[in-house]
């Protein structure tokens, strides 16, 4: 049994009158211990999907559901609130875009991660001792010090790491990185695209990577689907895809990535390729 | 990375710094402070306990009406009593009243705005419409047929101000609500398995906790007035205990000939609410988020 199947998923959001379509027939699996990216621009639905995994969607704008989404056989959409709280944190973990945000301005690092460890890893006896141990797996040096610290006396790259500690805190089988690395500079992009390739071979779980970035999959993830428009157009090995994109889509972002050496006028963006929606052929 | 640690200053210190800089508030917040204790100490102890030479509640009819003097530094009242000893065993009951009202009304405010903000929906227009209702009716004769019919004693004064007075506050939680549950670490908590119940008040209202707690602050006087309000007009505590409102009501007929009766109290009044006033702009000054620079 895959870790997680999605099988013909659609999300829908109404806004007054007319209905937008999010996502549109989508199929996904992932296996356990694998690590899928999901590339495609803003608006491609793939915050969305990510965030259907457990029901996250903010409602109001009203949505609707289509579809089913099976986590080891369980179906997500079915399950009630209790079950659903169980799921987030514990069986799926997100890591969010925004690490200045993302965590809690009134508290300290150590009590929002002990807030975790709390939620779903009741048998831990030795929390602080814990949580130093998962601030030195994600790389923050001095743990004992840093945990003391509120979210403002953090760089952007150490609140990345933090959050990503409070995620594994709880063990998850799927850690879901929507956009990790977007609000970061280059430099700590690498860092921290480094850290989840190491957290994976040491902890073996599988990763959802969500991006707009063709070139930060490299190396992290096994398979990739594209996104646009709310649907998946190409999807396979990353290293296939990579080399040898089939759809004129995923041709188009792979040609955007600035390569170095390579002497251009101006970089290429999606709309160099045709305007947008031609992508899709006649319909 | 050789970043030198930036030097550990929380939320606290830093609001501590900002306070302690604003002289009027600090003299308020002192002042209020000391007489707090002492009207606690009058309290706990009774006069007797520390002993204190004049009794708060006793007619001494033979000292009526005496101007201040050595021994009776504000006077005495139509009975013989010392005012300084009923304005101080006053204080207790007015300070009391300040403090359990708000505290009745800040519940009652911070659940209701926290639910209209966090669930918005119908749940969010029952519960504005109902704060709209309630608003206007005016206040002040809204207490005052629910005391005349309740009958006045302390804690019917106390549970019906804080009945009347939440609604400033549930607006002011719905709107902080509003605002700080479209915040990401919101979206985190609930990512990693949070309730619904732990993400309003564990993670929303701590954040939303300066300006409810200047509008605490700033709704005390409000209820020391209003308090001063009702037993002036005789629906507040009932004599002999003494309140602020009430030294003033039994001294009014005697405006012409015993100045003492209700200036002193009306002075008591005006400092401590005017004390109150500063110590809340204090700590809305120092709590401020955008001009503390977080």
């Amino acid at each position: 049994m895959p870790l997680l199947e999605i099988k013909n998923l659609s999300i829908s959001f109404f806004d007054g009158k007319a209905e937008v379509k999010a996502v549109d027939d989508i199929s996904l699996v992932i296996e356990e211990g694998e690590t899928m990216a999901i590339v495609g621009e803003s608006g491609s639905g793939k915050s969305v999907t990510a965030l259907s995994l457990t029901r996250l969607i903010p409602s109001p704008p009203a949505k609707s559901l289509g579809g089913v989404i099976l986590f080891r056989g369980h179906d997500v959409l079915k399950m009630n609130e209790r079950e659903l709280q169980d799921l987030r944190g514990g069986r799926i973990a997100y890591v969010f875009q925004e690490p200045s945000t993302s965590l809690n301005p009134v508290y300290t690092v150590r009590s929002q991660i002990a807030e975790a460890i709390e939620l779903h890893r009741k048998d831990v006896a030795d929390v602080d001792g814990e949580i130093v141990r998962l601030l030195e797996l994600v790389g923050i040096r001095d743990p004992q010090q840093r945990m003391r610290d509120y979210p403002h006396q953090l760089s952007g790259g150490m609140q990345q790491r933090v959050m990503i500690a409070m995620a594994l805190a709880c063990k998850p089988d799927l850690l879901v990185a929507d956009e990790p690395t977007t609000a970061l500079d280059v430099t700590i992009q690498a860092q921290i695209i480094d850290l989840l390739k190491d957290l994976k071979r040491k902890l073996g779980m599988a990763i959802l990577l969500i991006t707009h970035n063709f070139a930060i999959i490299q190396g992290i993830a096994e398979n990739v689907a594209v996104m646009y428009q709310g649907k998946i157009v190409e999807k396979g090995p990353a290293e296939r895809i990579l080399r040898n994109p089939e759809h004129p889509y995923t041709q188009a972002l792979i040609a955007c990535i600035p390569k170095l050496g390579h002497r251009q006028k101006r970089l290429k963006t999606i709309e160099d390729f045709g305007l947008a929606g031609n992508f899709m052929g006649p319909e | 990375m050789m970043k030198k640690d930036p030097p550990s200053i929380g939320m606290r210190q830093r609001v501590w710094k900002e306070f302690s800089s604003n002289k009027a508030a600090v003299i308020s917040a002192g002042f209020l402070a000391l007489l707090g204790a002492v009207a606690l100490i009058f309290f706990i102890f009774g006069v007797a306990g520390i002993g204190w030479p004049y009794d708060p509640t006793e007619p001494a009819l033979e000292l009526k009406l005496m101007p201040p003097d050595a021994y009776h530094w504000l006077g005495t009242d139509n009975l013989g009593r010392d005012v300084l000893t009923r304005l101080l065993y006053g204080a207790y009951v007015s300070l009391t009243i300040g403090f359990l009202a708000v505290s009745v009304s800040m519940t009652i405010g911070v659940v209701v705005g926290a639910l209209a903000g966090y669930w918005r929906s119908w749940i969010d227009g029952v519960l504005m419409r109902t704060v709209d209702a309630i608003m206007c009716f005016p206040t002040f004769f809204l207490i005052l047929t629910v005391v005349a019919i309740l009958g006045p004693s302390i804690w019917n004064i106390i549970i019906v101000i804080g009945l009347v007075s939440w609604t400033g506050t549930a607006r002011l939680v719905r709107a902080e609500f509003l605002s700080l549950r479209e915040n990401q670490y919101v979206y985190a908590a609930r990512a990693l398995g949070q309730s619904h119940l732990r993400m309003m008040f564990q993670h929303i209202l701590p954040n939303a906790m300066a300006p409810i707690l200047v509008t605490a602050v700033l709704g005390i006087p409000d209820a020391i007035l209003t308090e001063a309000g009702l037993s002036f007009l005789g629906f507040g505590v009932k004599p002999p205990q003494p309140t602020w409102g009430n030294i003033i009501s039994d001294g009014k007929i005697y405006i012409l000939d015993a100045w003492w009766l209700i200036l002193f109290p009306g002075v008591a009044i005006l400092i401590t609410t005017l004390a109150f006033y500063l110590a809340g702009d204090g700590l809305r000054e120092s709590t401020n988020i955008k001009k503390t620079g977080k």
